[in-house]
């Protein structure tokens, strides 16, 4: 069985092979360093968020290990940020081979994502080099780490799928998702622990739900509190009785990738007269 | 679908949506939706109803004017564009070749090029290191293949492209005038592999501009205009007709200040050895009877003019308002073998001016000469 599923599907991965190494290639051929400089963003935008925001307005300096959360979180926010926005462009950008050869588009995407793999790869030793220097002690639960991964790669995956095909039509898609993605960026508890949000009068806790709902934030929620330190809420516990709202998270990831492909497929037979 | 044909294209139909303005952004789309009385677009007809069967084996030329919809065509049958109305049915592998190297990168190496258009074409890299040796040597690129591509003359990119190309086992191959680029000793190359395929019982379907090669190599030859087919059958005849649309412009191309009271309608010819006669019809649209035309007729050989001469103002012709007539005009065939072009003129006989002018009346291919130039011997003293 698998191997008819490799037949079946042997074209597009021979096609998905070359396209990532050309991509590559064309990218960084002539930057030596010009990789790991995109690669390590993470650890130089934590540097000076843990100057700014710990050691110069101390926040989140009251909990244990928060500097290896704030890197984790970094390396996910940037890891869901590359799927996205590395994508956004990426059917346009091979707009030429579209136009001369019959190929599953889907390719394009997937290609475009296996940089931000890559990326991530790379940034989560550095992580883990980062933890081991800050004694951050290694449990089992250290293994969360891969579902939630694989959480926020399902879903920036269905973003990317919506972005490169509402980007061929309209081009200042680009321009709104910089927007959004920046507000969303200081808007997260990603730079600062969830407990200053839970902790304003009133709607604290309906304020961390709504921004729960987010998959990626909560992904480096739970992943904080098993991982990194207990003491960060997870999402269970600012829940409380409204379990659905654990679930709704997950609901949102599988409902982006199953519209995300849905739509790019009804959208991708016109992308070559389109693009 | 019969198993036989290769390709069924039933009822094929293509609009292109041409927006009035670059409707390219969210914000336009947004303010076009308050203005409700313009469609913000028109609607472009590349095609408009095509039906076609080509046989395997077959090689059909696909010929027309720049803009009859022949790459609209090509790229619904490589599924490339989706149509409109219609279908297509593709039997056996097809492997399109349409502009200048698929998935070509300028910024990477002819080896690394060929690495990756050997993957569009299904090829694992294992498999293309086996094949490499043969691709460059048919290419002739040796010494060139660690360049970038962006450096590469057009005529060696499309070495490179084809080379690879026709490794790909194509049962059917879609060629869109690229090969246009190459040397004659590519073409050479090109052709010869073509009559290797045509052996093999492949199907070529060939789209091009150069009628010489329609009328050498091409089984059929299908002619398109303005999104219809206008022709389908005998490449020698689809080639002439091709060649006519042009000169149905060039009819257009009148002196400003003919008076055109008498019109040419049509000239026939008939070429004999001894003799070629003109048969003119003329048709006076006006009230009144055009008197004392006198006729000018001029040969030319590949756009130069061999000879002319006017019909004497001693047998003035006439043409009474409003009926037809035809003028026989006869002159010696004093020709060399060869193609002329005869252009034939109206002028009044007291004032000289013309009254229709057609440039390019008729041609006749004249058998009866001699090999060369100079219809009649010299001798040197």
């Amino acid at each position: 069985m698998f191997a008819k599923l490799k037949e079946k599907y042997r074209y597009s991965l021979i096609l998905l092979r070359e396209l990532v190494r050309t991509d590559f290639k064309v990218k960084y051929q002539d930057s030596a360093l010009g990789y790991l400089w995109s690669a390590l963003r993470p650890l130089f935008l934590f540097a000076v968020m843990y100057i700014a925001f710990v050691k110069v307005m101390r926040v989140g300096a009251d909990i244990d290990h928060w500097p290896v959360a704030l890197l984790l979180g970094l390396v996910l926010w940037q890891f869901f940020g590359d799927i996205a926005k590395g994508n956004l462009k990426s059917i346009v950008s091979h707009g030429g081979l579209l136009r001369k050869l019959k190929f599953p588009r889907y390719i394009i995407v997937i290609s475009s994502s296996v940089s931000a793999l890559i990326t991530l790869a790379i940034n989560i030793v550095v992580v883990a080099v980062f933890a081991v220097i800050n004694q951050l002690p290694f449990t089992p639960n250290l293994l969360l780490v891969i579902p939630v991964i694989l959480l926020v790669f399902v879903f920036g995956l269905g973003v990317a799928f919506f972005l490169s095909a509402i980007y061929v039509k309209f081009r200042d898609i680009e321009h709104i998702w910089d927007i959004f993605m920046q507000g969303l960026f200081y808007g997260s508890a990603i730079i600062f622990p969830m407990s200053l949000v839970l902790r304003i009068n009133g709607i604290g806790t309906l304020l961390a739900q709504i921004l729960l709902m987010n998959p990626v934030s909560m992904a480096i929620q739970e992943i904080r509190h098993f991982a990194v330190n207990p003491v960060i809420p997870s999402l269970s516990s600012i829940a409380g009785e409204n379990w659905w709202l654990m679930a709704l998270p997950l609901v949102i990831t599988v409902l982006f990738f199953v519209a995300g492909v849905f739509f790019f497929k009804k959208r991708s037979p016109n992308f070559a007269e389109d693009v | 679908m019969n198993s036989d044909i290769a390709v069924s294209i039933k009822n094929v139909r293509k609009s292109f949506r041409l927006p009035h303005e670059r409707e390219d952004s969210i914000k336009m789309k947004v303010l076009n939706i308050f203005k409700k009385h313009d469609k913000g677009y028109d609607n472009y007809e590349a095609l408009k109803g095509i039906d076609l069967d080509i046989k395997k084996g077959e090689f059909i030329g696909i010929l027309g004017r720049n803009g009859a919809g022949k790459s609209t065509l090509l790229k619904i049958i490589a599924e490339i564009y989706q149509p409109t109305r219609g279908s297509i049915e593709v039997s056996g592998k097809l492997v399109p070749f349409i502009e200048l190297g698929v998935g070509f990168n300028p910024n990477l190496s002819g080896r690394d090029n060929v690495y990756l258009n050997g993957a569009m074409f299904g090829f694992s890299r294992d498999e293309v290191d086996k094949m490499y040796n043969s691709i460059v040597d048919f290419a002739e690129l040796e010494d060139f293949m660690d360049q970038k591509l962006k450096n590469y003359s057009s005529g060696m990119k499309v070495r490179l492209a084809f080379s690879v190309a026709i490794k790909a086992n194509a049962d059917i191959l879609l060629l869109d005038e690229v090969l246009a680029v190459g040397d004659a000793a590519f073409k050479k190359k090109c052709y010869a592999y073509f009559n290797n395929l045509k052996a093999n019982k492949k199907t070529i379907i060939f789209v091009t501009h150069g009628m010489g090669a329609v009328k050498e190599y091409c089984d059929r030859a299908v002619l398109l205009e303005n999104g219809k087919v206008a022709f389908d059958g005998d490449p020698a005849e689809a080639a002439d007709r091709y060649n006519g649309l042009f000169k149905k412009e060039e009819k257009k191309v009148v002196p400003e200040n003919a008076k055109k009271d008498v019109q040419i309608k049509l000239v026939k010819i008939n070429v004999t050895k001894k003799h070629i006669s003109l048969n003119i019809d003329l048709k006076n649209n006006t009230s009144k009877t055009v008197d004392d035309i006198i006729f000018g007729v001029s040969c030319s050989r590949s756009g130069r003019l061999v000879g002319g001469f006017q019909s004497g103002g001693d047998k003035p012709f006439s043409v009474e308002a409003g009926s037809k007539e035809t003028a026989e005009i006869a002159f010696d065939n004093i020709f060399g073998n060869g193609t002329y072009s005869i252009a034939v003129n109206l002028r009044d006989a007291k004032t000289k001016d013309i009254i229709d002018s057609l440039p390019n009346a008729v041609e006749f291919d004249n058998q009866f000469g001699s090999s060369n130039y100079f219809p009649v011997e010299f001798k040197v003293k």
